[in-house]
């Protein structure tokens, strides 16, 4: 929709970029243009025709992320739209226009307000989204009835297409200069020449059959917005319009049973800048209270906080995942209630610290240690870490897994074991040596050797306590003098590790 | 006229009675350990809806975390546990296996950790935990000195704790202990296993000394401070099947008589950090 570039001083700026190692010309102004310059030039041809030229470095990602940036802000206007790279966004204003003043109105608002912030824009209004392309291409600020697109188009160029330079310059040679030419010829002419790809593309810039744009989000379930005249900026107006703005997505959600577990806020500001924070729930959030309270809480643990620069112009709240809520009785039951107030809690903590730091315990069908348990965030995972089956512990047998486990098993110095396949008879862990008083063992776990990880060598776990009454979990890896073997067949000192504590 | 006087001073004393009640006697439930003598000095067991405090020393942290694991088994047996750590806590330390807390005899589905990056976020996380009265207990566990736990965030923890009938229990690792308004203070030592017969028959190469039997977790827990009543120290054995603590079979006396006064504050000698 909009080619970007500044106007500086009133000489010709060029951007390049390296292509078939040579810097050629990537975009260029007007005044360039005037000049007789043109895209794909050569820098040092563009030079010698105008030397008083003004050249900049092309930056595709920052391109991108500007076109992102922009896109953000035109947010605003619909919830659907995509990009277009590298320098287009189409808007699906289906049913939105009216909001705006009608459809003549809002091209004037959105070309107006970019045109304001120095973007050069060329925007149209269409029956499809290649035919307002096509039309972009060349004229700026039509509006294509349903219908007429067909005419609108005809008297255009082929480049506007924006077909392969290859096609373009095929139908130049063939004579055909404008849409309406290529589009006079028989339908199988152009498709045995230039490929059914560009015949779609001609029926498409026609009016005849649309693509369809993917949006680059997908489209909440409810939105609630507030648009203020004026921009505002206090933190209590901001928080008052979120209240406002849940209760009124609670109602609307309320109407068809639902409840929301993500929700969006967008904070538009008047600059063009535009914030949105996500929360996630646990379960299905219906009372407004609960949605006011979640935000206050994630804005406060914001890293950085939300600056509201000259102010926002708008606050959206969108509900993009919802589920139907299941009433259930609550007086009854206490345990629905108090599963109610935890998982309020969890998503409480989530949204300040993050979901992933409020985990559940899920016990792993496997037998290494390491991995026989698996943290999983509590939000998702409540109830199932609530009805997970966990191994029974042996009746009247001290615990045999230790309390506190480390996530690498630490290297320890063991000079030397009683036996050789036997425990230590002390070694030293964090500088400290511990002398073995009482030992338990060995207890022997190989790995999975079916997986593809499972090459590791086989531990013997010992549970030893020290003259001081500390108990270690530590294990030899490999096998004495069968396993741990060096580059010629000769036992290598076998590697020990602790790998966790018990009480 | 002096029958209505006298009902005007009953009610009267009633409500200072209750006044004074709320400020100092104030009487929560309480939940025995099962060891006779900690529960006597604690007149009949830890004081629910407050604060408890349990420091040790780095190389500790396993008994202390164990001794934790205890309380939290007499405290709540069913209902949700929330465990709030830094994430430093874990590397010094390791983390806490579920695997080992079923072994104890606790019950890991009640169980959802919290991982803090910091003590700020950790003890804000425990104090809104602390207001949810869905919980059972909320266990904090802080590594090293922390300035922000200090006398105000103490108060408000035991206010939060009171407000909502929840435990709260803090797990001070290689910390100094600091004034605070905990209802008690106890310093947890690991404690030997009781010597007892070998669990393995000894191989002639082996010497038998070492292959003596490994049971259960034995503390040394020696009690620092409570608010209304004496301390004193003793050797409690956690017992993993009937969830409780008890005495030790290997230490039959006590081995410290309990001081009848209250104590000055906990030697700080003995309190620094150790490697290892």
């Amino acid at each position: 929709m909009g080619s970007c570039s500044a106007e500086l001083d009133k000489t010709p700026s060029v951007v390049v970029a390296k292509q078939n190692n040579a810097l050629q010309i990537y975009a260029l102004d007007d005044l360039a243009a005037r000049c007789g310059l043109e895209v794909g030039l050569p820098l040092a041809n563009a030079r010698a025709i105008c030397p008083e030229l003004t050249v900049f470095d092309a930056d595709a990602a920052a391109d991108a992320k500007t076109l992102g940036d922009i896109a953000d802000w035109c947010d605003r206007f619909t919830p659907l739209v995509a990009l277009d790279p590298p320098y287009g966004l189409f808007l699906d204003i289906t049913g939105c226009a009216h909001l705006f003043g009608g459809e003549r109105a809002l091209l004037q608002i959105v070309s107006g307000a970019l045109t304001r912030r120095g973007f050069a824009v060329s925007a149209g209004i269409a029956g499809t989204s290649v035919c307002a392309r096509t039309m972009t291409r060349h004229v700026s600020g039509k509006i294509i009835a349903d219908g007429e697109e067909a005419d609108a188009v005809s008297p255009l160029p082929v480049s506007a297409l924006g077909a392969d330079a290859a096609i373009t310059s095929g139908l130049r040679r063939a004579g055909l200069k404008t849409i309406g030419d290529v589009a006079a010829r028989a339908r199988h002419e152009i498709t045995a020449r230039f490929g059914a790809g560009f015949t779609t593309l001609l029926e498409q810039a026609l009016g005849q059959g649309d693509a369809p744009i993917s949006p680059r989000k997908p489209l909440p379930d409810y939105i609630v917005e507030k648009r203020f005249p004026e921009p505002v900026a206090t933190e209590g107006v901001i928080s008052a319009t979120l209240s406002r703005l849940a209760a009124m997505l609670v109602t609307a959600m309320d109407r068809q049973g639902k409840g929301a577990r993500r929700l969006e806020v967008s904070f538009f500001r008047t600059d063009g800048a535009v914030r949105t924070i996500m929360v996630d729930t646990g379960r299905p959030v219906t009372r407004p209270e609960v949605i006011d309270r979640l935000f206050r809480e994630r804005l406060d643990a914001l890293n950085d906080p939300l600056d509201p620069g000259f102010g926002f112009d708008l606050v959206r709240l969108s509900a993009s995942r919802t589920e139907i809520v299941v009433q259930q009785q609550r007086d009854l039951d206490a345990n629905v209630h108090d599963n109610d107030e935890l998982a309020a809690l969890i998503d409480r903590i989530a949204a300040r610290i993050g979901g992933k730091r409020v985990v559940v315990h899920l016990p792993q069908d496997t037998h290494i240690p390491e991995r026989a348990v698996m943290a999983m965030p509590a939000q998702h995972h409540l109830a199932a870490a609530g009805q997970a089956a966990w191994p029974d512990r042996t009746e009247s047998e001290p615990p045999l897994r230790p309390l506190r486990l480390f996530e690498k098993p630490e290297p320890i110095k063991v000079p030397f074991a009683t036996v050789p396949d036997g425990p230590p008879h002390h070694f030293t862990w964090r500088r400290v040596t511990h002398a073995v008083v009482r030992v338990e063992g060995p207890e022997r776990i190989a790995m999975e050797w079916w997986k593809q990880d499972g090459k590791a060598l086989t531990r013997d776990y010992f549970r030893v306590e020290d003259e001081a009454g500390l108990r270690f979990w530590i294990f030899r890896d490999g096998l004495y003098e069968s396993e741990a073997r060096g580059a010629e067949d000769k036992p290598v000192p076998v590697n020990w590790f602790v790998h966790g504590l018990f009480a | 006229m002096s029958g209505a006087r006298t009902n005007t001073l009953a009610t009267l004393r009633g409500r200072i009675e209750r006044i004074e009640a709320h400020g100092d006697a104030y009487a929560p439930n309480k939940v025995p350990l099962g060891h006779a003598g900690a529960d006597a000095t604690l007149r009949g067991g830890l004081a629910l809806a407050a604060v408890h405090e349990v420091f040790a020393e780095g190389h500790q942290s396993a008994a202390a975390t164990g001794f934790i694991a205890g309380l939290a088994g007499r405290i709540t047996a069913r209902r949700p546990l929330v465990w709030v750590r830094q994430d430093f806590s874990d590397i010094e330390s390791g983390a806490l296996s579920m695997s080992g807390f079923s072994e104890l005899g606790l019950d890991p589905r009640c169980l959802v950790t919290v991982r803090a990056a910091d003590a700020d976020s950790a003890l804000r996380t425990a104090a809104d935990a602390l207001a949810c009265d869905a919980l059972g207990l909320v266990v904090l566990e802080v590594w090293g000195e922390a300035r922000q736990l200090d006398l105000v965030a103490s108060r408000k923890l035991t206010l939060a704790a009171q407000a909502s009938g929840v435990t709260a229990l803090l797990l001070r690792l290689a910390a100094t202990p600091q004034p605070s308004t905990a209802e008690t203070r106890w310093i947890v030592r690991a404690a030997h296993s009781p010597p007892g017969t070998p669990s393995m028959p000894a191989a002639p190469s082996m010497p038998a000394a070492p292959w003596s039997t490994w049971g259960a977790p034995v503390f040394d827990a020696q009690l620092v401070r409570n608010r209304h009543g004496p301390v004193g120290r003793w050797i409690m054995e956690w017992k993993c099947d009937e969830c409780l603590f008890s005495e030790s079979a290997a230490y039959p006396q006590p081995v410290a008589a309990a001081p009848a006064h209250r104590p000055h504050q906990a030697r700080d000698g003995e309190l620094q950090r150790r490697a290892g």
